[in-house]
């Protein structure tokens, strides 16, 4: 019978380090107020421990531990149940929603990172376990850290699309960003203060797999989330001509954003369409079959 | 996805309206923009002008 005391103290500081560090890698994903913080750091230390007295306890010949994992797994997808009721519930109060997918995208991240967590844990506990060297068991815990959160990163908005300034016009009481039709704003007073406040952009995709995912309407309620979480916007209860609206041409399939922000900068707005995140649920690739490659000549 | 409701008419040309819809009569452009402008505000929705003298209110 061996010690364990630095075999799992170790697994337990990793994985709880790498808990800590995905807490701060985005906090777009992230709400930050202190009870959140509290309630994922928390859940992370419980992942850590999971995952660091797994390979003890299989040398221990305690096979049943392990059943342990598959408890915390039905655990961690509570988690993502909790994100994404509380996340909906919000949705009602937000002028510019989130949307469906998006939602469903950060509660997946939320249950994925704990078993990010448990991994680390386990890497670290299994190289102190097997060298007995605990420095080496931190170095390995460091890359696998590293490793996960530049697997884990995601793709934005900027490495499909190319973002570039749209100009407002109207075509009678039809307003355009560039030539796509956006909505039909009947109120002289608020074409006005549209032409005024108001800024554009079109969202050029560098590819068909790109355009197929600029297509999806939650991806496109992402983007207009993002675009309005940054710079704010106008809009208020009373008057939805301010929303922000993103529209498809429906011939070359680029996308613009039509927004009336409290700041106006068409820089801040360019860099915050870049930087929205590319949706797992929306993420198509027709260029990845045989028929699609055939189309995309 | 929410249904869209058209919730009121506001109108110059009494011929180009009808049905069981409220419909609000103005004889000039601006009274016509006032009351579109105060429906907008009151109903929390949006005026589209359809051409022909016929701003309607819809809630999206």
């Amino acid at each position: 019978m061996d010690n364990y005391g630095m075999t799992i103290g170790l697994g337990i500081l990793m994985g709880t380090l790498a808990r800590a560090y995905m807490l701060r890698s985005d906090y777009r994903q992230y709400p930050g107020y202190p009870h959140g913080f509290v309630t994922h750091m928390s859940l992370g230390f419980v992942a850590a421990a999971l995952g660091s007295v797994a390979l003890p306890s299989i040398a221990e010949k305690e096979f049943t531990a392990v059943t342990f994992l598959a408890l915390a797994a039905q655990q961690f997808r509570e988690v993502r149940n909790m994100e994404r009721e509380s996340l909906a519930a919000l949705e009602e109060a937000e002028l510019v929603p989130r949307g469906l997918d998006y939602i469903e995208g950060i509660a997946r991240v939320f249950e994925a990172r704990n078993y990010l967590v448990i991994v680390t844990a386990l890497a670290t506990s299994s190289a102190n376990y097997f060298t007995r060297w605990p420095l080496f068991s931190l170095a390995v815990g460091f890359l696998v850290i590293a490793g996960t959160s530049r697997l884990m990163r995601g793709k934005v908005i900027g490495n499909i699309a190319v973002v570039k300034r749209g100009d407002l016009q109207f075509v009678g009481p039809l307003l355009k960003v560039n030539e796509i039709e956006m909505m039909n704003v009947g109120m002289p007073k608020m074409r006005e203060k549209i032409l005024r406040d108001g800024l554009g952009v079109v969202i050029h995709p560098k590819d068909d797999n790109a355009r197929a995912t600029l297509s999806n309407m939650g991806q496109r309620q992402a983007i207009a989330h993002v675009a309005t979480a940054i710079l704010g916007t106008k809009k208020d209860i009373d008057t939805p001509e301010f929303t922000p609206m993103v529209r498809k041409n429906v011939d070359i399939g680029s996308i613009a954003l039509f927004c009336v922000p409290a700041e106006k900068d068409i820089k801040s707005l360019v860099a915050a369409v870049e930087r929205a995140p590319v949706l797992e649920s929306a993420s198509r690739a027709p260029l990845k079959t045989k028929a699609g490659r055939i189309a995309a000549d | 996805m929410k249904k869209d409701d058209l919730l009121a008419v506001v109108t110059l040309n009494k011929e180009a309206v009808g049905g069981d819809i409220p419909i609000f009569f103005a004889s000039t452009q601006e009274e016509q923009a006032a009351i579109a402008a105060t429906l907008s505000q009151v109903l929390k929705a949006m005026v589209h002008d359809i051409g022909n003298g016929v701003y309607i209110i819809v809630r999206h």
